[in-house]
């Protein structure tokens, strides 16, 4: 799901369907595949009270989201729109070998 | 592909730093270059400084090579090895402040999207920030 927000601002959220949450490896690709925009992009689990920087693999890794738990992307800056649509993706296909 | 920043492993244990350098592999991936020695030439415990130069010599990038190390001895021999260096090189490498498999992994995530030396050396250190 993808909305456009205002300006260069993009959001989208996508359900976790990793089978153990966002552990280790599932934390490298996305945070590899964030690095991949110019865009200032942020997640958090649905909800919870802070959004993480999604280029920080280290803050990633320790966000602990359970599988079945909704993520929630926000981007902004010239490429947003496909960065958020490239996180909903790699979320939502669960973290295909080779993505990142 | 830009070049990244090499990543070099320096454990007591071969088998530690071998399994390490594997998981930075398989997590992260082929585009940045990994090295690992650990024991000593003997192929008991310990870190040897000629080891440390041969694997920063194979990890070596010109964007800079980050050290990840275990305990007290392999980080004193790092830094002898990376003295030992030339001095047009020394400036390049760096001896991370940060556990060995999670600063690896992390230094080699930063490093494989193009990042500097001081960035990738941040990131790994941001686990003993606290």
């Amino acid at each position: 799901m993808l909305d456009r927000a205002d300006g260069q601002n993009f959001t989208g959220n996508v359900r976790l369907v990793h089978a153990v949450g966002m552990h280790a490896r599932p934390a490298v690709k996305l945070t590899k595949l964030a690095k991949k925009f110019q865009a200032q992009i942020s997640v958090r689990v649905a909800g919870a009270p802070e959004w993480i920087n999604a280029k920080s693999v280290a803050k990633i890794m320790a966000m602990r989201a359970a599988h079945g738990s909704t993520i929630e992307i926000k981007a902004s800056g010239s490429d947003a729109e496909a960065a958020v649509a490239a996180l909903v993706d790699l979320v939502a296909s669960d973290f295909p070998d080779g993505a990142g | 592909m830009t070049d990244t920043v090499g990543i070099v492993i320096v454990s007591h244990s071969s088998d530690i730093a071998k399994g390490t350098a594997d998981m930075v592999r398989q997590m992260v991936g082929s585009e940045v270059k990994v090295a690992f020695c650990g024991g000593n030439p003997d192929g008991g415990l310990g870190t040897s400084v000629p080891l440390i130069i041969d694997a920063i010599n194979a990890a070596w990038s010109p964007k800079g090579v980050a050290v990840l190390v275990d305990l007290g001895g392999a980080e004193t021999n790092s830094e002898m090895a990376v003295e030992m260096l030339e001095s047009a090189r020394r400036d390049l490498v760096v001896v991370c402040n940060a556990p060995i498999v999670e600063g690896a992994v992390m230094a080699a995530t930063e490093a494989a999207g193009g990042s500097s030396l001081a960035q990738v050396k941040a990131v790994a250190e941001e686990l003993s920030a606290d």
